[in-house]
């Protein structure tokens, strides 16, 4: 398939985040189902495979939020295991890839090598892996580990961790096993699964005691999205978890960390780029775009815009009226203590400068502290009639903003299927997604080589 | 009419079957197959057929050896392995009555990471998930996490098993079941009175809690314990709901029960039921002679008679019914059978053994409940943190 212009279309990858823990969710509307029952996962799931999404994919919370220091209670709570969750979903599909965030801090690399190769083993083949480094001492009073990292070690750890789990991974080379019944031989080889890692993070040795997977590792996914993590995905990952959906902002860091790859003498081209989006659809533009606000003021209540706000003004502004103007205070720039186990408060890198901006926003169009947060915090990323919402998703692939997306409706789980009925169509009919599944493996759904057998580089 | 007592049964899956060259008998898997979702779901299958309570399913970190000090160099033995907890998962969709119950070990895993994985289970299960406990005592393993000495003392490993159990129950039930209320009024998903940190703290870790999986259908899945001595009983007697015991005679059963009874009272859960099921390796044909051929046609390929903790049965499925109706009468709640290779005697535990039992009363001819906890015959347990508010 090719454009007007003769140059290839390219293929657009897509896939499901079942939403785990966020304000995204709107828990109220009556056709949300469960969070936690496998029925929820397992519809989602068939959804996406039904569509013929590339992959299924979970995020992880080790702790429940705490706001003020009281649980918070105004968004979705509670979630399933992961690794549970995308076995039992291996039983239930057939070709989907299943993604799952696992962290490098509260594991250890033994463990969670071998927890993703069972799952390469039992779904043939569908297996991924995001590398996420957790850092706070809140989360690890969970964990007999504890937890907290300094910054400048999150990723030399993850990178560590990483290596380690590779090592595993091809500690067997898939020609151990002969199974000979008349001669006995089980093994070819007496010592199959050796490793011996010695670095400033692991010092471990023995055996690694799953063979080969289908993979032969899961497809790795990296989400961060500072300097080192940008750095840490050109070298070593499969796919980026991105959050830059904009078409500016999106061949920004398309280009940037593509670019970074050359010197680690990898293809381009075996780098996926999906950001997480949301959408809203309606027979008209205008009409999503009426359903687009009726969404963002059910996800942002009074009492979540001063929850929000309390995020980056880092203090309890509770007896502050939601349809009211904002703080004249400033944020509190000492520790963060409001808001505990949220990744999002680390992403206002300067709180004194987007309050600056935030109230600048607010007095130019006489915003109420809600209705700034429902304009500052995740408005979804496509918002039109099922044409629209297709074109757009197009144009951002074509203009190598992105290689696909990672969607998540604010229905769990039904929210999917709407897309899947209505966008996906007009993408096939486009050229530019499949009309059925090619390969069964998820390397091959995304277009990344096999690996071999054995990869020299990785082994210890 | 006399009074039978009933008998609950389960199967431990292992491998090709629990003989060491059971992967070499004409209609065992091939050996790849041991690594494929099917052979486990035919298996459990297959013994849900025969309504078993339920199967457990064997792990270890280690590759397996028969040296505990490494690799012995053995290459006619099966290698390599899955984890069980994620087989059972697996499986648990395509099954529907029969009990799910991985071995996950204590010593190198984290509580809040096993309270998650088998609370996730008894969802992907509704309800039939348990956890079979196990301390990691092989040299090989430690260097594996690096995180302390190879062999440490047996009785610190069992302490800290206790521990992690009691952190992982505090865990499930650290989410009261009603806690998620979406009350749209107030805005609220969940009422966070009912959310509950445990506070674990012992010499071997703190936990801080509360989970993030809300309590699992069964409340407090059942916990399965293997015990061979004191230590063991101990544990068992402390953290389990059903402990899997090896007598080698009927005589050698009420001694065990008075260890287990003292040990439970030692803990201060006297009043908690604990289900106390022998343990067997089974070689079983209708022809008992054709039982104790194969065994020992197993035994030359292998090299070595043989040997188990605990005891090796050959013979008719009606003899084992007979022996299995003898040792329940001295205490036991029931069994967990090893099968010496599979398929053949996980069949012959299904469609030889399970019939004699019936035929003598001794078993169901249905399941009887949803749930494991059900067919077991344990009350689904009341939320320890529950009952100040209820009262």
């Amino acid at each position: 398939m090719t454009s007007s212009g003769g140059t290839p279309l390219k293929q657009i990858h897509l896939a499901a985040h079942f939403p785990g823990v966020n304000n995204t969710t709107v828990w109220s509307d009556p056709r949300s189902g469960s969070h936690i029952e496998f029925e929820s996962f397992r519809a989602f799931a068939q959804t996406a495979e039904a569509a013929l999404f590339d992959f299924l994919f979970l995020a992880e919370g080790l702790r429940l939020r705490e706001q003020n220091g009281l649980i918070y209670d105004l968004d979705v709570v509670g979630r399933p295991d992961t690794f549970t969750v995308l076995a039992a979903l291996a039983a239930v599909t057939s070709r989907l890839g299943l993604a799952g965030t696992v962290n490098s801090t509260f594991n250890e690399p033994y463990e969670v090598a071998r927890q993703f190769a069972t799952l390469d083993h039992l779904s043939d083949g569908r297996a991924a892996w995001n590398v996420v480094t957790s850092w706070d001492a809140f989360t690890g009073e969970n964990f007999r580990r504890g937890g907290y990292l300094p910054q400048e070690e999150r990723y030399a750890r993850a990178r560590a961790f990483l290596h380690v789990a590779r090592t595993l991974f091809d500690s067997w080379d898939g020609t151990e096993i002969a199974g000979d019944r008349q001669s006995g031989e089980f093994l070819a080889e007496p010592r199959p699964g050796r490793f011996r890692v010695r670095d400033a993070f692991f010092d471990i040795e023995g055996s690694f005691n799953v063979p080969r997977s289908p993979q032969g590792r899961p497809v790795i996914f990296q989400a961060g999205d500072s300097e080192e993590g940008r750095e840490f995905a050109a070298a070593e990952a499969d796919a980026i978890f991105s959050r830059h959906g904009t078409a500016d902002a999106g061949r920004a860091f398309y280009a940037d960390v593509k670019g970074r790859m050359v010197k680690y003498g990898r293809d381009p081209d075996q780098l996926k780029v999906l950001p997480a989006a949301t959408f809203v659809l309606g027979d008209t533009d205008a009409e999503a775009r009426e359903l687009a606000d009726v969404v963002r003021h059910q996800q942002v209540s009074g009492q979540t815009a001063i929850r929000m706000l309390e995020q980056l003004w880092n203090r309890d502004l509770s007896e502050y009226d939601p349809d009211g103007p904002l703080p004249r205070i400033d944020p509190d720039l000492g520790e963060h203590t409001v808001a505990r186990g949220r990744a999002s408060v680390r992403m206002h890198r300067d709180p004194m400068a987007t309050a600056r901006e935030w109230r600048e926003l607010a007095e130019a169009k006489g915003y109420s502290i809600r209705e700034l947060m429902i304009q500052v915090t995740g408005r979804q990323t496509f918002i039109g009639s099922p044409l629209t919402v297709a074109e757009a998703i197009d144009d951002l692939v074509q203009s190598d903003a992105a290689d696909g997306f990672i969607l998540v409706p604010h229905i769990t789980p039904g929210g999917l299927g709407e897309f899947a009925e209505k966008v996906v169509p007009l993408l096939q009919e486009k050229g530019v997604f499949r009309t059925e599944y090619t390969g069964t493996t998820l390397r091959e759904h995304l277009g990344l080589r096999p690996l071999p057998a054995f990869d020299e580089g990785a082994a210890a | 009419m006399t009074f039978s007592q009933q008998i609950h049964l389960a199967v431990a899956l292992e491998g090709a079957g629990w003989h060491p060259a059971a992967w070499r008998e004409p209609d065992a898997v091939p050996a790849v197959g041991l690594l494929s979702a099917d052979y486990w779901l035919d298996q459990v299958r297959t013994a849900q057929s025969g309504l078993l309570d339920f199967v457990t399913l064997e792990d270890g970190f280690p590759l397996q050896s028969d040296a505990a000090s490494g690799h012995d160099g053995r290459t006619d033995r099966v290698r390599g392995r899955l984890d069980a907890a994620m087989v059972a998962a697996r499986v648990a969709p395509l099954t529907a009555r029969i009990g799910l119950v991985p071995t996950v070990t204590t010593t190198h895993t984290e509580p809040f990471h096993v309270s998650k994985t088998i609370a996730t289970l008894d969802y992907a299960s509704t309800g039939r998930a348990g956890w079979r406990a196990q301390i990691g005592a092989q040299a090989a393993e430690f260097p594996l996490f690096g995180r302390r000495a190879p062999a440490p003392d047996p009785a610190d490993l069992f302490e800290e098993a206790g521990d992690h159990v009691e952190a992982v129950r505090r865990l499930w039930d650290s989410w009261e079941d009603e806690a998620e209320i979406r009350d749209v009024a107030t805005g609220r998903f969940v009422d966070r009175e009912k959310l509950h940190y445990i506070d674990f703290e012992s010499r071997h870790f703190n936990v801080r809690g509360p989970s993030i999986t809300p309590r699992p259908p069964q409340g407090q899945p059942p916990v399965v314990a293997l015990a061979h001595a004191a230590l063991s009983y101990a544990f068992a007697a402390r953290s389990a709901d059903v402990v899997l015991v090896t007598p080698h005679t009927p005589e050698a059963v009420a001694p065990i029960l008075d260890d287990l009874h003292s040990a439970q009272d030692t803990a201060g859960r006297s009043a908690q039921p604990l289900l106390v099921f022998g343990e067997f390796v089974v070689f079983l044909d209708a022809d008992p002679a054709a039982a104790i051929t194969r065994k020992e046609r197993l035994d030359e390929a292998d090299g070595t008679a043989y040997r188990s903790d605990a005891p090796i049965f050959a013979g008719s499925p009606d003899a084992l019914a007979d022996q299995l109706a003898q040792w329940a009468h001295a205490g036991l709640d029931g069994f967990r059978l090893r099968p010496g290779t599979v398929p053949r005697d996980l069949d012959a535990i299904v469609h030889g053994l399970v019939p004699a039992l019936q035929r003598r009363g001794l078993f169901r001819h249905a399941y009887e409940a949803e749930t494991l906890r059900g067919n077991l015959g344990l009350s689904r347990p009341a939320n320890r943190y529950a009952p100040a508010r209820a009262a």
